[in-house]
């Protein structure tokens, strides 16, 4: 049948339009396009299990096609084909190459496989705790005695050695560009480690079906030099409060709306709860929720209505009015660790 | 041997005479096939969660040794009676079925009896199935035995009541029969469950 | 045997369909079930895909979206795809070993009902305050009281109730093929679609109670005040994952088995030619069988079981591509040679190929433990899922339902209408879920209502959304093709594709005896064998004689609606209610046991007057 082969060609040709319209992704997110050494194992081994596979569709597709088109029932064919029982030499054959192709697999997935399961204790690697929450994400450096949340920031080129926890159901840690994901357990502990080759952001998500929110579980990791990461550390420990030098009257006041109302779950500098994500650096951090931009609509738009932002989540809705939200905003865009805040968060 | 009018034309082995009776003793032999998964998967929930006890009390200071040794005495004597109830329909004798099969359900009571006794008596002291892990697993798995177990006597006591209308036939043969397998089956998750519950839980955490 | 009511007795309309424990009747109801469960799994995909068609959409909210894969999954595997595999086997393994009937007709009308029940109940969640929305897997914790609402108490009832049905239906049939097969018909001669239903009824028996176990589970912790997947009283989450996928993948073998078997009938009847390697194909379906059960665990590589668990469960998945490469090359070589005719069913048949490939290929990739980490719970696995569930198995009910059709009902499907079901269906299909494999690579995860712009994400989504319409009007013309042959379609002859197994040697629809005298088998391929030698017909294995069926019975229907009834009592805490339908239960389960069936006769005078051959 001719529309065979030509619905193949248009297939294979839709393939490759779709690939190269949109590439393999964008490199701060996509699997295709590694950032990390453990990323780029396993992204040897996909090349690898490809190769082999698409050899064997190949042959597969060329005897179907053959088959197809030169034993088709021609008009007026007559007679009975012959009716062969089977083949030992052909099923040998197509039980052994597998097989051997299997082999080859194999060798690359227990290397790989114990590769990635190394534990480094902290002399070797950055320590960080990651605890998953209903729909956000909890960072804590225990050896540096650094909390925070949502931005997890890390020197490049060291190993980071990431110990796994939830505080509530399982969701699933997973930086495409820097390496394969692995659950967070409530009850139980894993471990994992991954490294930055490089700097700059990339985007992280939860890869477990965790409720309503799921989607809108995202992170982002903030990859920076060693020495720029020393001092972020550093200064994390050691912020007091909000920066004096931005502080403004309604900040001010936001100040006292965020002490009286927040801080049972929101932490800033080493004060106030754990229920909900730790806001030292806010200003500092590229979204709000998670998902919008950090600037002042989207965080007003939060602070009005969380449910609308992110359905399910655990934060209330205080039912402040339009003066203590910009007063909040305010005093949240005091609370940075950088020299500079970043502007581009605050048109 | 007793013959009776009605059986004299029953084959040897009645509960096979029909395809009708294969067909039903080789599906319940598939059936407990079945069964044993169900009871694998409640023993392997049961090993990894025995140890969670959750601040309540362990195994060790629960379980009450003789109680749970004669119970099992008392399930292992009635498998052999239903042996015995299935050799006398093998020799056409319906009263002899019938007296064996009331002594096996008798002794089926009797350890349905203890075992509810040995519940009250655990829930007394805080072993409950709310209460941990442990208490969940317990109450499941051994429960779930002795769902089992009522479910054979009120089946037995079912088929016994329509033989004494119905009498011995190549119909009710292979009932018996079933029933018989059914309750061998019974008899040896006990085993396990006395082995692995008890026998375990009395040595518990030196080995597990 | 003994003398009893010789006379057919004369039941009508609903009340027979009600009652039947006939087969053939059965595995009508199976299928029309199966079919509108289908549809229903089938609307609530197509919201799926319009909700992703663009970034940030809200066609519907999070929460609905959520209640949509979850009732999408749960209703594809569980109450379409299952039900229709049992429609199949209900109409054609009986024919296809030439018995008379299965060997528990009351049961097999028994597995029918709970099926049916349990799948209603599954549904009026809907209706009763949202339904399930922890996904098809329901994971714990996420599936218990405090982070999920009464849906999941849907899903637990429903599926057990169901469960129970499939699973009473998969002894019925191993008991049928073991005991029932007619003079000649060894293991070695059964055809391949009665030895993938065999393999798969082995499988129901003994993946489905771990089901049951892991259901019970869930619901004492969700009723009962359990603390099995509870961490913070001892429990641990993982063991609903065990019991889950220690069911789960076999689940899979168990869809795909029998599609394996009717693509194997379809490929050697339209190339004319007996199956290649038959013995190397009862082999694989056994082997693959027996590996189905030591692989569950490649569900779980990033639960965090450490690499040695991850390796050994890995490479065990591998081992499955080699009995699965036998089959694909076996029937490439089964048309090698012959005279194919390009029907409808084999059009479905020889699309699955190149398709079910592609599932596998993906399948082997996955089975690499470290890579995985990448594709688990991506947009991958579910391009992967679908290549093998709908590409394999959907394709392959297609075929059985093209190349069956005539002898399940008289009537011979309209070809041309068949071409554009296969041309939309097939081309809809890879555009869905072709795409979905780089989503899953370029960072998309699994069940995201939503994805934010300028991830890179937008264009494949939107393909892929495409694709849905073609899947959609493929099935619509199908739907078609049944009303308008049903109307006015030619009448099916008892052998229209020039068959070679015994279904094919008599009338479509064949008789309510299907036999009227027992054949005598010779070969594989019997009736094949038979026109090999020149005869019209089978032999008979034994002269026409009166043939004893058994009676209808109304219990089934009434146990099914007592468990359904009690289902609720559970739910709602009520123990009256729970009380009630069990009660009914065990009261038709005494009744039963009590009353044995006479059945009835069909005499020799009654078959010659239906029996005509066509």
């Amino acid at each position: 049948m001719k529309s065979w082969q030509q619905f193949w060609r248009q297939l294979f040709l839709f393939g490759l339009l779709a690939l190269t319209l949109t590439g393999c992704g964008i490199q701060e997110l996509s699997a295709l396009k590694p950032q990390g050494p453990v990323a780029a194992m396993q992204f040897d081994l996909m090349k690898l299990s490809f190769s082999i596979m698409i050899g064997v569709f190949i042959v597969v597709i060329l005897i179907l096609t053959y088959v197809l088109i030169r034993y088709r029932k021609r008009p007026g064919q007559e007679g009975i084909p012959k009716q062969v029982e089977g083949s030992h030499t052909l099923e040998i054959l197509w039980t052994a190459i597998p097989f051997l192709l299997l082999i080859i697999m194999a060798i690359p997935t227990v290397t790989t496989g114990f590769a990635l399961s190394k534990e480094y204790d902290n002399k070797e690697a950055l320590q960080v705790n990651v605890t998953a929450h209903q729909f956000w994400w909890e960072f804590e450096y225990p050896d540096l005695g650094v909390a925070t949340a949502q931005d997890l920031v890390l020197p490049v080129g060291k190993k980071v050695q990431f110990t796994l926890n939830s505080a509530d159901v399982i969701h699933a840690f997973w930086i495409p560009a820097l390496g394969g994901k692995i659950d967070t357990n409530p009850g139980l502990e894993n471990k994992m480690w991954l490294q930055a080759d490089r700097t700059g952001t990339f985007y992280g998500k939860c890869a477990e079906l965790c409720g309503a929110s799921h989607a809108l579980m995202d992170f982002k990791v903030e990859v920076m030099e060693q020495a720029d990461f020393d001092k972020w550390a550093q200064k994390m420990k050691t912020v007091q409060s909000a920066d004096p030098k931005k502080a403004t009257a309604s900040a001010a006041e936001g100040q006292a709306i965020f002490e009286k109302s927040c801080l049972g779950c929101h932490a800033v500098a080493g004060k106030g709860g754990k229920l909900g994500p730790n806001l030292t650096n806010f200003a500092d951090r590229m979204r709000v929720a998670g998902i919008k931009p950090n600037e002042r609509k989207y965080l007003e738009e939060w602070l009005k209505d969380p449910q609308k932002m992110k359905p399910g989540n655990n934060m209330p809705n205080l039912n402040l009015s339009d003066d203590q939200v910009n007063a909040l905003v305010d005093y949240l865009y005091t609370l940075s660790v950088k020299d500079e805040v970043k502007d581009e968060n605050k048109q | 041997m007793a013959t009776h009018h009605v059986h004299a034309v029953l084959p040897d082995e009645p509960e096979k005479a029909t395809l009708e009776g294969k067909n039903k003793i080789l599906g319940f032999w598939l059936f407990l096939g079945g069964e044993t998964v169900l009871f694998g998967s409640l023993f392997a929930t049961f090993i990894a969660l025995r140890d969670q006890t959750n601040g309540g009390p362990s195994s060790q200071q629960l379980f009450d040794m003789p109680l749970v040794a004669i119970a099992t005495l008392l399930l292992l004597t009635s498998s052999l009676t239903s042996v015995f109830a299935v050799l006398a329909m093998h020799k056409k004798n319906l009263k002899q079925v019938q007296a064996w099969l009331t002594v096996t359900v008798l002794l089926g009571l009797g350890f349905l009896g203890l075992e509810i006794y040995e519940f009250m008596h655990y829930y007394h002291e805080g072993h409950k199935i709310s209460s941990s892990a442990f208490g969940s697993a317990f109450y499941t798995l051994v429960g779930f035995h002795g769902g089992h177990v009522l479910f054979g006597i009120l089946w037995i006591v079912t088929l016994q009541l329509a033989a004494v209308k119905k009498g011995l036939t190549v119909v009710t043969a292979p009932k018996f029969y079933v029933a018989s397998l059914y309750w061998h089956f019974i008899d040896v998750v006990w085993v396990f469950i006395f082995t692995v519950v008890y026998l375990m839980g009395m040595i518990g955490g030196k080995v597990g | 045997m003994s003398a009893h009511a010789s006379h057919a007795p004369k039941r009508s309309g609903l009340w027979d369909w009600l009652t039947t424990v006939d087969h053939k009747k059965i595995a009508i109801l199976y299928l029309i079930a199966g079919g509108l469960f289908f549809l229903a799994g089938g609307i609530e995909a197509l919201l799926i895909r319009l909700q992703l068609m663009y970034p940030e959409l809200s066609v519907v909210g999070a929460k609905t979206f959520n209640e949509l894969i979850t009732m999408h999954g749960t209703t594809m595997i569980f109450l379409a795809v299952m039900p229709v595999i049992f429609a199949l086997m209900n109409a054609v393994v009986p024919l296809q070993i030439g018995a008379r009937d299965v060997a528990f007709p009351f049961v097999n009308a028994l597995g029918f009902w709970l099926f049916f029940f349990g799948g209603v109940l599954l549904n009026t969640s809907w209706f009763l305050g949202g339904a399930p929305d922890a996904g098809w897997t329901s994971y714990t914790t996420l599936a218990l009281n405090q982070f999920s609402g009464r849906g999941i108490d849907f899903y637990v009832l429903g599926l057990q109730i169901a469960g129970l049905g499939t699973l009473i239906g998969g002894i019925n049939f191993l008991v049928t093929i073991i005991n029932m097969r007619a003079p000649g018909m060894t293991f070695m001669r059964m055809p391949l679609f009665t030895w993938t239903s065999f393999v798969t009824s082995g499988l129901i028996l003994f993946a489905f109670p771990a089901i049951t176990v892991g259901l019970v589970l869930l619901m004492f912790d969700r009723l009962f005040g359990g603390n099995f997947f509870n961490p913070d009283a001892g429990g641990n989450i993982l063991i609903w994952q065990h019991l889950f996928w220690i069911f789960g993948h076999p689940e899979v073998y168990i869809l795909i088995l029998p599609a394996f078997g009717i693509i194997s009938e379809v490929v050697s009847t339209f190339s004319k030619k007996r199956l290649f390697g038959y013995s190397s194909m009862v082999f694989a379906t056994a082997l693959i069988g027996f590996l189905g059960f030591m692989v569950w665990a490649h569900h779980m590589f990033t639960t965090g079981m450490g690499p040695i668990a991850n390796t050994l469960f890995g490479l065990a998945t591998m081992l499955i591509a080699v009995p699965t490469g036998i089959k694909i090359f076996n029937w490439l070589f089964t048309m090698w040679g012959g005279q194919i005719r390009f029907t409808t069913a084999n059009l479905f048949a020889v699309g699955f190929i190149p398709t079910f490939t592609i599932g596998g290929m993906t399948g082997v990739m996955l089975a690499i433990p470290p890579a995985d980490y990448q594709y688990h719970d991506s947009y991958f696995v579910v391009a992967h899922f679908h290549y093998v569930i709908v590409g394999g198995l959907v394709f392959g009910l297609f075929a059985g339902l093209y190349y069956w059709w005539p002898k399940m009902f008289g009537k011979m499907l309209n070809e041309t209408l068949g071409k554009w079901n296969f041309w939309t269906f097939f081309v809809g299909f890879h555009l869905t879920f072709f795409p979905q494999h780089f989503l899953g690579l370029m960072g998309m995860p699994r069940r995201v209502f939503t994805y934010l712009a300028g991830q890179g994400l937008e264009l494949g989504n939107f393909i892929s959304t495409i694709g849905v319409f073609g899947m959609s009007i493929g099935t619509i013309l199908f739907l078609v093709n049944v009303a308008v042959t049903a109307k006015s379609g030619k009448r099916a002859p008892a052998d229209p594709w020039d068959g070679r197994t015994l279904e094919w040697s008599i009338p479509s629809p064949p008789p309510e005896y299907n036999f009227a005298q027992t054949p005598l088998v010779r070969g594989l391929d019997a009736l094949w064998v038979e026109k090999m030698a020149g005869n019209k017909g089978m032999t008979p294995a034994e002269p026409l004689g009166s043939i004893h069926m058994p009676s209808g019975s109304f219990l089934p229907f009434v146990m099914s609606v007592g468990l359904f009834i009690a289902g609720f009592g559970f739910m709602y805490h009520n123990y009256v209610v729970v009380v009630i339908g069990l009660a009914i239960n065990f009261a038709c389960m005494l009744l039963r046991s009590l009353t044995d069936d006479p059945g009835y006769h069909i005499e020799p005078d009654e078959i010659e007057e239906k029996g005509v051959k066509a």
